[in-house]
This record gives structure tokens, C-alpha cells and sequence, in this order.
């Protein structure tokens, strides 16, 4: 008979969407467990669902992005986590946001927090070959063509603003 | 998945003494332990060690836990290299899994990866269901009867066409290997893979200096553009001066090597070759020598020479005629 590892559970504290959040989890918890059934994301998932309709919680760590999707286990998370729940600010949408709606960047949703994310993520360190930085990031419903567009609308408008900013210099 | 212990290692000494199965990114280990795959007791977190830094002022130093999307990132690392990460995975993929992880990655043989299926790698003695059944993403260079499976890393093969090393470090010191002569073709033991001994560490990997492997490329063909494995992929290094090959690096793997599969022969076809598509293809023809394809991928012999043309094609654009 295989010999059974024991179960330790392990004291963690989760820094998400600037809160800290200190944890006991079973070594095999994945960090979208953690999220989703451990720290009741349910308010959070609320104000996603006005974001961009109602859509599983992704996330992204906010040092660069990560995909919890895969199997991140908790207990060996070490930064900062943000998920699309914290992108936005009271009432106003992050400008990827903005630019999902306004160019139409999904149709069921279900894929669209973490595309919101890794498109955060693109539109931060100016990647020069979006296709394949978001390759990652599948959906069922092919909006593509329009997630494309709204990094592209994103992109423009933090160029724009950084042109702004230092002119104001 | 299994229930199992975690720990975090704080020192490489805490590393040497666990017998925890070390735990970089999790991208290989933790998605075969949801399959049951594998079902380690103990799980050794080891991301706080010191086995971080790029160092490119003399060859090249990737330290083993430096992650896949850094070294990608990090200027001057020969392109052969850079293209070969940065055509592997995703994004995220990249942002998580470290270069100690991604040679030790596992086969993506699909009857490996399920427990209720046979599996000689798997299980010793148990039988190959991918010899007589479904096995279009095998190997056709460097199998046998017990295993013809694919080793799938990119970066391992532009490191291996261009002689990096791996460091390991044991409680009995240190030592420094050739990456090449690191991996295991199955032979009648599929289940050793490579010559990492038991509680030994990768700590790092070095890409000696090799002035021309600036004029280096990674080509992967594979069924989708992106974040996909390779049927068949080449890294290639070219001298070229005058109008001609003075020397070449060529190593093929991907879909098409039980492991990273260096190409001297190929190599020595091309010194003094002319920058033609057809000394190209005349140098690449000797690529499939010793081939065995399967009843699913015989087209990966035309696929392989292919490659290697199409990588050759790649670097000397421009300057052929
Ligand atoms: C969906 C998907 C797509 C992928 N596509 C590609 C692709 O196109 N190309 C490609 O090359 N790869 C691909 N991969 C594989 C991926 O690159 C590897 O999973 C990754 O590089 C492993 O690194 P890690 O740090 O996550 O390793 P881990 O999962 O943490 O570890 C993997 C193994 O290595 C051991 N290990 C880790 N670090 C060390 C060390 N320093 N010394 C000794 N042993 C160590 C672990 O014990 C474990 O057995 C893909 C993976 C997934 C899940
Ligand atoms: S090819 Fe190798 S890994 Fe795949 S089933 Fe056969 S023995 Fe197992
Ligand atoms: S919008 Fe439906 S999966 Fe992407």
C-alpha cells in the first residue's frame, strides 16, 4: 500500500486586493479554492458581474500575471494577489474595463475576468505581440477579434496619458 | 489529489536532506498530482532558495529557479534561446514555471498521464499502449520497444544544440554535466529519465560563450499558433562567413525525440555548405537517419528535414540566393 502523506494544514496569510487575509488551508488547496470557497469572493464576484457580467472569479497577481486556473497551490503563493475584483475603484471601471465594453469583448463572460486580467497585465508592460501573450487565456465563444480591439483601445489611451502626464511636467 | 505534507525549504542544505519531492513552479508536479500521477508524500516548496540571477558577461548563467518569461526576457540571452521560451506555454505558464522545472518537465504522452492505462514509464513492466495505438504526438528518433515518447521541452533543445551545462548540487558536492549527456533515451528503462540522483538539485544552468550563436533561431511547428506543444521543432547556430557555413549547431526534439536529439551529422553536412535552399535541404537530409516512425506519425521524417530547412531559411534571409 502506498504510504499516505499526513495532511498538515498550514498557516498562511493571502495578500489579495490589498487586504491581507491569514488562512489555515490543507496543503492541496489551490489558490482559486482558496478564493473562491475560502475567502466567500461572493460580494467581490458581484461587482465583477457589473464589470463585465457574471463571471468566475481569475485573478492575477499583481507583480505579474499568474493563472490560478492552473493549480498554484495557496500555501506557496508569496505576492500579492489581485483579482478583477479589486481592478476597479468605487463605481468607476479600470480603463481595460471600460475598453471591454466598449468594444463588445465578450458575449457569455465566463472567460472574461481573466482576459480582463492578463489584458491588464499586456496593456502594463506594452507587449508588442498581443496574440501570444494572451494565448493563454481561451474563450469558448471566440470574441477574440473584439478582446483584441479593447487592448488595443486600452493600449492608446495609457500611451495618451502618459504623453499627457509629462507634458504637464 | 493525494493528501501530502508541505514544507518550505529555507536553505539548500534543508533541500539535500528533505526527501520531499522539490517544488519549483508547479506546473508539471502539481498537474500530475491532481492526475495521480505522481503522489509524493512530501512536498519540499524550494522557491526560497538562493537559485535566482541571469548572468550573460561570459556565456551565459541562468540560475535554476529563475522563471521561464525572465530569462526570455532578459537581454542578450542568445535568441535560439529566448524564442525557444517564448514560443513554450503561455504567458502565465512563463510567469510561473522556472528553467530547473521546465528540463525536468515530465513526457505529455497521453496514456502517461492517465493512471488507468498501461504505462512502461509509469509503471515498469506494465506495456506501451502508445506503440500500437494512438501516436501521433510520439517520438520517431531515439525509442524503443518499451517507450516511444517525447521529451517536450523547447528551451532543452536549443541548450543542448547550443552544449549547455547543468549544475547539480547533492550532499556529496557539486557537479557539472553537459545537458545532452543528462537525459536518458528510454532504452529498456523508460522510467529513468535523466541522471538527476536521488535528492540531487539542479541549481543551475550555463550556456557556454559561442560568438556566433547571436545568429541562432528556434522554429516550432506545431498544430495551433500558440500554446502548443511542437510536433517537430529546431534549434539552429550558424558561422556563416562569405557566403558560406563555416560551422552549425543543430539539435531537433520537441515532438519528434525521446529527448533533446543534438544533429551532428547534419552539422557536419552543413560546414562549407552555400546559403541554397537546396545545400540546405541536402545537409538536413541525413536528419531522419535511424528514424523509427510509427503507424500515426510518418510524416514527422519529411516534417523533421523540413524544419531544419525552414530554420536555415530563417537565419540566412537575405543573404541567399
Ligand atoms: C498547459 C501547459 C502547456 C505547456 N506547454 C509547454 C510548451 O509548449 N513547451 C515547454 O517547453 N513546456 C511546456 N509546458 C511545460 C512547462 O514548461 C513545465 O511544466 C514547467 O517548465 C515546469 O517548471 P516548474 O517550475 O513549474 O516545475 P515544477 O512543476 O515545480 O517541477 C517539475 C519537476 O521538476 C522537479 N524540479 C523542479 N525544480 C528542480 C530543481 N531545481 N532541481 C531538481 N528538480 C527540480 C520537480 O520535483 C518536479 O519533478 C507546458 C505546461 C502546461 C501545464
Ligand atoms: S510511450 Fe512511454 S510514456 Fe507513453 S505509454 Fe508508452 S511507455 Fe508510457
Ligand atoms: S466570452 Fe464566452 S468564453 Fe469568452
Amino acid at each position: 500500500m502506498a504510504i499516505r502523506g499526513k495532511e498538515i494544514p498550514v498557516d498562511i496569510s493571502l495578500d489579495i486586493n490589498g487586504r491581507s487575509e491569514p488562512l489555515s488551508v490543507d496543503p492541496g488547496v489551490t489558490l482559486l479554492d482558496a478564493l473562491r470557497e475560502r475567502l466567500g469572493v461572493t460580494g467581490r464576484r458581484r461587482k465583477a458581474a457589473t464589470a463585465a457580467s457574471a463571471a468566475p472569479a481569475r485573478c492575477t497577481s499583481t507583480v505579474s500575471q499568474c493563472s490560478p486556473a492552473l493549480p498554484s497551490l495557496a500555501a506557496t503563493v508569496r505576492r500579492p494577489v489581485t483579482t478583477v475584483e479589486g481592478l476597479s475603484t468605487g463605481d468607476e471601471l479600470h480603463p481595460v474595463q471600460r475598453a471591454f465594453v466598449d468594444q463588445d469583448a465578450l458575449q457569455c463572460g465566463f472567460c472574461t475576468s481573466g482576459q480582463i486580467m492578463s489584458a491588464v497585465a499586456a496593456v502594463r508592460e506594452d507587449v508588442s505581440d498581443v496574440r501570444e501573450f494572451m494565448s493563454g487565456n481561451l474563450c469558448r465563444c471566440s470574441a477574440y477579434p473584439n478582446i483584441i480591439a479593447a487592448i488595443k483601445q486600452a493600449s492608446e489611451q495609457a500611451a495618451a496619458d502618459t504623453r499627457r502626464a509629462d507634458a504637464t511636467v | 489529489m493525494r493528501p501530502f505534507e508541505l514544507t518550505r525549504a529555507a536553505t539548500v542544505q534543508d533541500a539535500l536532506e528533505s526527501t520531499g519531492a522539490f517544488l519549483a513552479g508547479g506546473t508539471t508536479l502539481v498537474d500530475l498530482m491532481k492526475l495521480d500521477v505522481l503522489t509524493p508524500p512530501c512536498v519540499l516548496d524550494i522557491n526560497d532558495l538562493p537559485l535566482r540571477g541571469i548572468s550573460t558577461s561570459d556565456g551565459m548563467r541562468f540560475g535554476a529557479l529563475e522563471r521561464m518569461a525572465d530569462v526570455a526576457a532578459h537581454p542578450g540571452v542568445y535568441p535560439a534561446i529566448s524564442k525557444a521560451l517564448v514560443l513554450s506555454a503561455s504567458q502565465q505558464l512563463r510567469n510561473m514555471a522556472s528553467i530547473g522545472g521546465n528540463l525536468m518537465q515530465r513526457t505529455r504522452c497521453s496514456y502517461f498521464r492517465d493512471v488507468t492505462m498501461p504505462c512502461n514509464r509509469r509503471v515498469p513492466g506494465s506495456g506501451c499502449p502508445a506503440i500500437g495505438g494512438t501516436n501521433r504526438m510520439h517520438a520517431i528518433l531515439g525509442t524503443s520497444d518499451a517507450c516511444v515518447a517525447t521529451h517536450a521541452s523547447d528551451v532543452a533543445v536549443a541548450l543542448v544544440a547550443l552544449d549547455a551545462e547543468v549544475v547539480l548540487t547533492s550532499a556529496d558536492g557539486t557537479r557539472t554535466l553537459p545537458l545532452r549527456d543528462f537525459y536518458r533515451v528510454p532504452g529498456s528503462t523508460p522510467e529513468v529519465e535523466n541522471d538527476l540522483r536521488a535528492g540531487e538539485l539542479i541549481t543551475e544552468v550555463y550556456v557556454p560563450r559561442l560568438d556566433w550563436a547571436a545568429t541562432s533561431t528556434y522554429v516550432k511547428v506545431r498544430d495551433r499558433q500558440s500554446y502548443e506543444f511542437a510536433l517537430c521543432s529546431a534549434a539552429v547556430a550558424l558561422d556563416v562567413r562569405d557566403g558560406r557555413i563555416l560551422d552549425a549547431r543543430v539539435a531537433v526534439g520537441g515532438g519528434v525525440a525521446t529527448v533533446p536529439w543534438r544533429l551532428t551529422a547534419v552539422e557536419a553536412a552543413l560546414q562549407g555548405a552555400q546559403l541554397t535552399e537546396e545545400a540546405f535541404a541536402d545537409a538536413a537530409s541525413v536528419a531522419a537517419e535511424g528514424a523509427h516512425p510509427l503507424s500515426g506519425n510518418e510524416f514527422k521524417t519529411t516534417l523533421l528535414t523540413r524544419t531544419i530547412v525552414r530554420a536555415l531559411l530563417e537565419l540566412t534571409e537575405g543573404s541567399h540566393r
